[in-house]
């Protein structure tokens, strides 16, 4: 008997998700998991053995779907179901299997799964291969932060146990599966029914030489997911009883933690010591996640529910503003100006929706623009605390990178959110001017006027702006003006998207917000190059009309010419050798201009030049034509 | 190396006692309710465990049908005293003026007037905002979709389309005068764990649960223990002396007993892994027709 405490005691737990869409097998997978590791009991074996006989749609004794209650009634009742929860324990490890329904609440159900997850069977029906809703789901659950994914080919028999079936179905899922943030990825072939491959070897199958299903989930590695390293505490409630110190009760979220050790109160930035550590049993010299402690200070710190314990050298972003993806769960949507509660490790605060900056289309992987996030839709928002949040990116700390959101009028659970790094935020960020911007600063004159500058270099400067969609031709013409201008002895710079990229706008995505702010910089580029006299042949794909106002608008009352490059996007994307628009309607790309962002074509541009019909250098020829007709060059 | 994770049982011990703190911080008057039982049992050490060295800073309720076993009773009392907390104990006295039995009633409307409507008295006398339950998701297919937090509205209805999706450990217990909450602290533990940790911790159980010679009438298929002289025995019926013993405990008219030898706790386990048959057997509550659990839920039944 002890001897059974002490095996048991040295299993440990994986819970793990399954998803898969309606009619995949899953019900009847899990049933024949359960029943041939044999944690099913015999009532529930007769019961369901009843079942499969009044139901007379099964060809066989035992329809092991109904051996798990499947999910589809409750749907029916309009019942709210997250997620079923199963048991089962096998020799090497207790398993918790988080049951996620197919249906259309799929998005909703499966973050709050995979909320509590460490890997995701994705279910694939061997006869009809990756679905959309397999993109979704992987989508959903590397979102959410698992690392491991088994996706399990069913159906098997029904596809003549052909090894070719299954090698394409593993080629489609590795493809899109290698954009999302996996570090273990297996694929076993099997068929529920049958048993093949779930939890004994099938033998129909010499072919493949790797683990049946449970075997695999029996061994699979998942501690490392854990965060070991950034010891955090979020106080949960502070004990007190009669004369002995307070004590602060929490589960550590993440690291490990001595008594002696040095920490700091967060927000408030207090430091003592760790005094002492009371584990389930009683007094402990050390601690780690995911334990429920109470640990005394050596100080009188002021330390309440909602504070958290860091080391002094490694402590959480403090931060009001934050950055995150989150999963709307609510009828109600999510839009700029929503008043919520925040709750994130023990804090409660109350925080606005400060802005929704996009959707995440789940089966494109596409961001699109959203001034709303519905019910079941993902995106990435930006959110205002009342107060202070000590956090950590969700990719490095589920535990303190997590929080929920709640309606302030209704009390559900809105939405669910997945802190992002603050360097990564604030590329997407780069745009906001900060409060502080320009305050306290004025320009300056300098002594020498642009006319004297424009009089010593013999030219005066004005600005080419070169729009297009990708591959429509604006730099060649950029370049070859460059040459055929400098032929006629006129200094000239060219600022090509692609390089500003490389270097001034390295930061910068293709978000919107990010294209604003690279044409922003590449305007004040161009400034500065007219400051000295040259001329800037700007070569930008610049898909916004408002943006390219602003840019002339930068420019104040320098020459400004805009040059559209008009090409049809057929052309562009023959035309287009490093794959871009090949990976952006693989899916592989997002904010594509022409594909999946749209480009605003100039009304007012200076000169058009139909880049698909024209060579080079006529086009070349056209804009020098018009350069000496408006008199900026002679 | 050192190993930095954590036992199947010391994980579900850690996430029990986050839950029980969880709700002690932020709900203002929760009880537990305390059916006597090993899940029962189990939860109250886990409370100790949660605020010690403070004391259970809320109070143990009991609803007394009046007809649990007796040895229930002295066991509640012992176990109260032991853990220096309050302890509450409700019937509904209604009920008992209109003479509500198992027998006069039959079992469900029975379950319904002295457990159920019991309760909702008690919650509504006493102004609770939460109430922690025992209960597992294994124990049966509909619970294995219920949440830790389970909400119930102003007149303790389960309202199954509004319930709250629950992510990580952040849970929501956001109430309005009048809602409440069920707390199942215990939600992922399973038949063997919360008897292994009995085991492990030593945890006191009311001695039905181990196999001794008991009087016992054979009724519906189920052996039916006469725990006093209030049990009408049907013609033909006389009561034998069997050595048998508990899987769960309730009221003595509707629990049925297994024949076992195992008397002491790594023998209850012994035969349970042995087992082939789920706990439910012996609750003659889940006989009574199917969707019965879903149905008592959502009227304020655990
Ligand atoms: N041929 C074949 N059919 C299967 C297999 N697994 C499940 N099915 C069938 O697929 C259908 C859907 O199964 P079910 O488990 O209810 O799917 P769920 O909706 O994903 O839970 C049923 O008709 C099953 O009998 C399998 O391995 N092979």
């Amino acid at each position: 008997m002890t001897d059974l405490l002490t095996r048991y005691e040295s299993r440990d737990t994986l819970r793990f998700l399954t998803c898969g869409s309606v009619d995949d097998g899953k019900s009847t997978l899990i049933g024949r998991m359960l029943h041939d590791a044999g944690a099913v009991f015999d009532d529930q074996l007769d019961a369901a053995r009843r079942a499969t006989k009044k139901r007379g749609s099964f060809d066989g004794e035992l329809d092991f779907s109904l051996l798990v209650d499947g999910l589809e009634a409750e749907r029916e009742q309009g019942i709210t179901i997250d997620v079923a929860w199963r048991y089962f324990s096998t020799p090497r490890r207790n398993f918790i299997i988080a049951d996620t329904p197919g249906h259309l609440q799929y998005t909703r159900n499966m973050a709050t799964g995979a909320s509590h997850c460490n890997l995701a069977v994705i279910l694939v029906d061997a006869r009809l291969g990756v679905l959309p809703q397999t993109r979704r789901h992987a989508f959903i659950a590397s979102l959410l932060g698992i690392r491991h994914l088994v996706v399990a080919v069913n159906k098997m028999d029904a596809v003549e146990w052909s090894q070719g079936r299954f090698d394409t179905i593993r080629a489609d899922v590795s493809d899109f599966a290698a954009r999302l943030q996996y570090s273990a990825l297996e694929f076993v072939p099997l068929s529920a029914i049958l048993g093949d491959n779930v939890v004994r070897r099938s033998e129909r199958m010499p072919w493949y030489e790797g683990r049946p299903l449970l075997d695999l989930l029996e061994n699979v590695h998942v501690a490392s997911d854990e965060n070991l390293i950034d010891f955090r505490l979020p106080v949960q409630i502070v004990l007190r009883s009669g004369a002995s110190p307070r004590a602060y009760a929490g589960t550590i979220a993440s690291g490990m933690v001595r008594a002696g050790d040095a920490v700091v109160a967060l927000p408030s930035f207090r430091e003592t010591r760790i005094a002492s550590i009371h584990g389930p049993n009683g007094a402990i010299d050390e601690a780690h996640a995911p334990m429920a402690v109470a640990v005394t200070l050596t100080d009188e710190v002021d330390v309440s529910r909602g504070d958290l314990l860091a080391p002094p050298n490694n402590v959480p972003e403090l931060v009001r503003e934050i950055e995150a993806m989150v999963v709307w769960m609510s009828e109600r949507p999510a839009a700029r100006g929503g008043d919520y509660l925040l709750k994130q490790g023990t804090a409660l605060v109350p925080a606005t929706l400060a802005e929704v900056r996009y959707r995440t289309n789940v089966e494109t992987l596409r961001r699109e623009d959203a001034a709303a996030l519905a019910l079941n839709e993902i995106g990435r928002v930006r959110i205002s605390a009342s107060r202070t949040l000590a956090v950590d990116p969700y990719t490095r700390n589920r535990a303190t990178g997590a929080f929920i959101l709640i309606d302030r009028v209704t009390n559900e659970t809105a939405g669910a959110g997945m802190i992002i790094a603050r360097e990564t935020a604030a590329h997407a960020s780069a745009h906001r001017v900060s409060a502080d911007a320009g305050s306290n600063v004025t320009a300056s004159k300098g002594l020498v006027s642009r006319e004297q500058k424009a009089a010593l270099a013999r030219q005066a400067p004005f600005v080419v702006w070169l729009t297009g969609l990708p591959r429509s031709g604006k730099s060649s013409i950029a370049y070859a003006l460059e040459k055929a201008l400098f032929d006629r002895g006129l200094l000239t710079e060219v600022l090509d998207g692609e390089n500003l990229r490389l270097g001034i706008s390295a930061d910068l995505g293709f978000s919107l917000a990010d294209r604003r702010e690279a044409v922003r910089r590449a305007a004040e580029a161009a400034k500065l190059v007219c400051g000295i006299g040259a001329v800037p042949i700007v070569a930008l794909v610049s898909p916004s009309k408002a943006d390219r106002a602003a840019a002339r608008s930068t420019l104040g009352d320098l020459p400004f010419v805009e040059i559209f490059c008009d090409a049809p996007l057929e052309v562009c994307e023959a035309r287009d050798t490093k794959g871009l628009f090949t990976r952006a309607r693989a899916g592989e790309l997002q904010n594509v201009t022409g594909i999946d962002t749209p480009y605003e074509r100039p009304e007012n541009a200076e000169l058009v030049l139909a880049t698909d019909r024209e060579s080079v250098e006529a086009n070349v020829e056209r804009v020098v034509e018009m350069l000496l007709g408006r008199g900026l060059v002679r | 190396m050192r190993r930095l994770t954590l036992s199947h049982l010391d994980e579900l011990e850690a996430e029990s006692i986050h839950i029980i703190r969880e709700v002690a911080a932020e709900l203002t008057s929760p009880v537990m309710l305390y059916s006597i039982g090993k899940d029962s049992g189990a939860m109250l050490h886990l409370a100790r465990k949660a605020f010690a060295p403070a004391l259970v800073p809320f109070p143990l309720l009991h609803v007394d049908t009046t007809w649990k076993f007796r040895a229930m009773i002295e066991f509640r009392d012992r176990m109260a005293a032991e853990a220096g907390v309050e302890l509450l104990v409700w019937t509904n006295q209604d009920g008992v003026r209109d003479g509500a039995t198992p027998f006069s009633l039959g079992t469900q409307r029975y379950t319904h007037v002295m457990k159920t409507v019991a309760l909702r008295q008690a919650l509504d006398h006493y102004g609770f905002d939460a109430a922690f339950g025992g209960a597992r998701r294994d124990e049966e297919k509909s619970r294995a979709k219920e949440r830790v937090f389970s909400f119930r509205d102003r007149d303790h209805q389960w309202d199954p389309k509004n319930q709250r999706p629950e992510l990580w450990n952040l849970y929501n217990g956001r109430t309005r005068k009048g809602e409440s909450i069920r707390v199942f602290p215990l939600s992922n533990w399973t038949e063997l764990d919360v008897w292994l940790y009995v085991h492990r911790e030593s945890i006191p159980i009311v001695p039905l649960y181990l196999a001794a010679p008991r009087p016992v009438v054979r009724r519906d298929g189920a052996l039916i223990m006469v725990d006093d002289e209030r049990m009408p025995l049907e013609t033909g019926e006389t009561p034998e002396t069997l050595r048998v013993r508990f899987r769960t405990l309730g009221c003595y008219p509707l629990t049925g007993a297994i024949k076992s030898d195992a008397d002491t706790v790594p023998k209850i386990i012994e035969e349970m892994l042995a087992s082939r048959q789920s706990e439910r057997q012996g609750r003659i509550i889940d006989f009574d027709e199917a969707g019965s659990m879903e149905e008592k839920k959502r009227e304020g039944y655990f």
